[in-house]
């Protein structure tokens, strides 16, 4: 009896400690988080400067995490989320759960303002490929939907990427859109749920190409000393992907939130995510990008599409895609 | 009196699987309004009705030589077969998928095959590729459904039917087919079942949107485009499914009438077929197998950080909910024997016709106003993962508590056996390897589940699953590999446990 009173006298003065230190929530998804992700050095330098302590909470993928703040509303219990991307802004701010940002200083190579969402990196989608395997890939997404180049692409119903190659699609294409897929159609080796599933599936070789972003062969070249993948450069321009963390209305700590969201902009965590998350940074550290990002490709146009027009085009030119691939 | 305890705990049972099922979902299915069926939602309920009556088909036809040669070939080693060809059925879907292309796929080694003998390559992609897998996933659990069937044919039939000199035809007639008809829908069921919530399979070998299953709609709705009214209808049309599949079951339903023996050994002589087909088989099985282990071996000892807490985490999560769905399918399955109606069969069927993904976002909303749900990750897994085996569990002791029931009940009744005598001397030592398959089985396929805790968020606190795909998703394309393989030696060496535990087993 002694011991558990002894027990639960501790406990309750542990929480009164732990309540002296404010915490900060930050909902970010799976990978963030992990050893290989830049959450543990993002966590350790925050906490080194902020007297707080920083938490994660985490859902499966960006679109998870919008569905995640959905599912809770305003009883969601995050101060900052970290990890939507544009192709989700216009959703994430009719939820109305989203406070106003300062806007921050980027490197990004286009022009970029949000009142509600800063960016922290970004990438250009691309179609990967084994130099080894594969001597001449093709220039454009029109000569990869006349070869006979087997490609493995996501689902753009459950995938980042897959919803981004859509778009890149839709984007270089408009209203031939539907006919370039219907071209494209006997190139798909198959549809993934998710990026890592096709990933592993071209790594193991039952595809020439893959749909994932410009600076994978980085990862191979840095992390494992292997310079056999490239990504294709395309002439019709590569669609961007920029990933965006946003402020909570709702937040209990919102200068927290705000000392969080400049921190990520932060030479250490910018230089901390390129080799963690392997994107481009949104402001390129000092040091300038890690030797081996100099040997990947440059497109010549980068595409987008107007956060706000993308709720309006997504359902669209997905049913588009559908419809082409169930021919 | 003895069924009165019984019929508490089935009762118990029941209303424990209708609490978490109809609980969870009942705060999703408001949300459904069954006029926005869209054409894209029935289209995906055709490709899933095809592809799960497709793969429930084949898997049946094919377990009909598999069983009977294995039961009737016993040589060194048969036993150890016996288990390893049970394998594919606690794999993890995307591990199968992984093991069957390096041997079915591009550059795999029956495309090499085929190329060097000149023939043009086939592709494992499209609804072909999707019914291979699924026969390669639930093979293994039709042959073991039908080879508990022939076990359970009293040696006294088979020597009666030696000594009237049967052919082959007089035996499949009066022996086999009897056999046949009682555990065929059953099988038929569970499979199709099975199949109807199948997710990465078809999508990943499906090769496209054409190949877009209720569960892959439930998903999409759910975390792309948070459309609780979509994966409500989508929820609902799979309930429904399972009910009829349930009820045609019940309906078709017919006792084998072997009666009793005195449970002596058999043994037949076998064909020089059945030694084909066994070898067809195995490499069918096998291949796919050292596939994944070829690939997971270089990593195996060189582990990531955080994989003894998830190991340690699957472990637990596999190990109380295999008790609980054994328990609680044990209750059922010895009511509905014992005469209780067919609402005993929805009980223990309700889970599988349930999509794991809409239980899980039920129970997020119910557990919302109360708690943070990834809190309750953990326990909540324990719970699902029971319901999940429950279906299976409680079909491969259903058969089985029938025949004790009937065999025995009047010497029961007449020896005024108490209802914990009648478990502990007729029911227990006679259900004992179906028990131990049974914990097995629960415990390997809660091992490799994904379901509730990756919708939860708990990355924090993965499981070996979430783990490996936490790898993959960060390039650790060879870490996910060796997790992966771990996971599946893991839950082999439980499956193979209990089994074994189980004792006197149909092969062994």
């Amino acid at each position: 009896m002694k011991t558990i009173l002894l027990a639960a006298g501790g406990a309750f003065l542990a929480t009164i400690a732990a309540a002296e230190t404010p915490v900060l929530n930050v909902l970010t998804y799976d990978s963030f988080t992990t050893e290989w992700g830049p959450g543990p050095a993002v966590e350790a330098g925050f906490e080194a400067t902020c007297a707080c302590d920083l938490q994660f909470q985490t859902a499966g993928d960006g679109a998870a995490l919008l569905a995640r703040l959905q599912l809770e509303g305003a009883a969601s219990t995050a101060d900052v989320v970290v990890g939507l991307d544009t192709n989700l802004t216009d959703a994430a701010r009719q939820t109305g759960l989203f406070a106003p940002v300062q806007p921050a200083e980027t490197t990004l190579p286009v022009a970029f303002s949000d009142a509600n969402f800063v960016p922290f990196d970004w990438g250009w989608f691309a179609f990967v490929y084994d130099k080894k395997q594969l001597y001449s890939p093709p220039k454009s997404l029109a000569e990869l939907a006349d070869s006979d180049v087997k490609i493995i692409i996501q689902d753009p119903r459950s995938s980042t990427p897959g919803l981004g190659l859509v778009l890149w699609v839709k984007a270089a294409y408009g209203d031939g859109a539907a006919a370039l897929w219907e071209k494209l159609a006997d190139n798909i080796v198959t549809v993934t749920p998710g990026w890592s599933e096709a990933y592993g599936m071209f790594l193991e070789g039952q595809a020439d190409m893959v749909l994932s972003y410009t600076t994978s062969p980085a990862y191979h070249l840095i992390a494992e000393n292997d310079d056999s993948k490239a990504a294709a450069p395309f002439e019709e321009g590569h669609f961007m992907q920029i990933e965006l963390a946003g402020k909570l209305a709702g937040s209990d700590q919102p200068a927290l939130a705000d000392q969080f969201l400049t921190y990520l902009l932060d030479d250490a965590a910018q230089t901390a995510l390129i080799t963690t998350n392997w994107m481009y940074p949104a402001r390129t550290p000092a040091a300038g990008l890690p030797k081996g990002f100099e040997t990947l490709i440059t497109p010549k146009k980068s595409l987008t599409i107007p956060a706000d027009q993308i709720e309006a085009l997504r359902q669209a030119a997905v049913n588009e895609w559908q419809a082409a691939l169930a021919k | 009196m003895a069924s009165r305890a019984g019929k508490i705990g089935a009762i118990a049972a029941a209303c424990g699987v209708g609490l978490l099922i109809i609980g969870s979902l009942g705060f999703l299915l408001p949300h459904a309004n069954v006029a926005n069926l869209t054409a894209a939602d029935l289209a995906a309920l055709r490709f899933t009705l095809l592809q799960a009556a497709l793969s429930a088909a084949a898997s049946c036809i094919l377990a009909i030589p598999l069983a009977r040669a294995l039961f009737r070939a016993r040589f060194w080693g048969s036993g150890a077969l016996v288990r390893l060809i049970s394998a594919p059925f606690i794999l993890p879907s995307l591990a199968a998928v992984v093991g069957l292309l390096a041997i079915f796929g591009r550059g795999g080694v029956l495309n090499d095959a085929l190329t060097a003998v000149g023939a043009p390559q086939i592709s494992i992609f499209g609804l072909g590729g999707v019914v291979l897998a699924h026969v390669f996933l639930n093979l293994p659990l039709a042959t073991r459904m039908l080879m508990n069937g022939w076990a359970d044919i009293p040696t006294e039939r088979f020597r009666l039917a030696q000594s009237l000199s049967f052919g082959r035809w007089a035996m499949f007639v009066h022996l086999e087919w009897p056999l046949l008809r009682a555990l065929l829908p059953s099988a038929f069921a569970v499979i199709f079942l099975v199949c109807l919530t199948s997710f990465s399979v078809a999508l990943i070998l499906g090769g496209g949107p054409r190949a877009t299953t209720i569960e892959l709609g439930i998903y999409q709705s759910l975390r792309f485009e948070f459309d609780l009214g979509r994966a409500a209808n989508l929820a609902m049309m799979q309930t429904a499914l399972c009910f009829m599949a349930t009820l045609v079951m019940a309906a078709v339903w017919q006792p084998s009438g072997f009666g009793t023996g005195l449970d002596r050994k058999v043994l037949l002589r076998a064909a020089w077929l059945d030694g084909c087909i066994i070898v067809l088989a195995t490499l069918f099985f096998a291949l796919p197998l050292a596939a994944i282990a070829a690939r997971g071996m270089a990593g195996l000892v060189d582990l990531p950080n955080g994989f003894w807490m998830a190991a340690g985490r699957s472990i637990f999560i596999a190990m109380t909910s295999a008790f609980l769905a054994v328990w609680a399918a044990l209750m059922l399955a010895m009511a509905r024997a014992r005469g209780a109606g067919v609402w005993v069969d929805l009980a223990a069927m309700l889970p599988l016709g349930t999509s794991s993904l809409a239980l899980g976002v039920g129970a997020f909303l119910a557990l919302r106003p109360v708690m943070p749900p990834q809190n309750a990750a953990l326990t909540l897994a324990v719970f699902f993962n029971a319901a999940m085996a429950l279906p299976f569990v409680y079909r491969l002791l259903l058969p089985n508590c029938r025949a004790v029931e009937t065999g025995y009940s009047r010497l029961m009744a007449s020896l005024g056996m108490s209802g914990w005598a009648k478990l502990n001397i007729v029911f227990l030592p006679r259900l004992a390897p179906i028990l131990g398959f049974s914990l097995g089985l629960s415990a390997a396929m809660a091992m490799g589940d994904f379901g509730v805790i990756a919708l939860f968020g708990a990355a924090d606190q993965p499981t070996l699953p979430i783990l490996a795909a936490l790898l993959m998703g960060a390039y650790q394309m060879q870490a996910a590999a060796s997790v992966t393989l771990w996971l599946v030696l893991i839950a082999f060496a439980l499956f193979w446990l209990f089994d074994y535990l189980g004792g006197r087993d149909v092969g062994a």
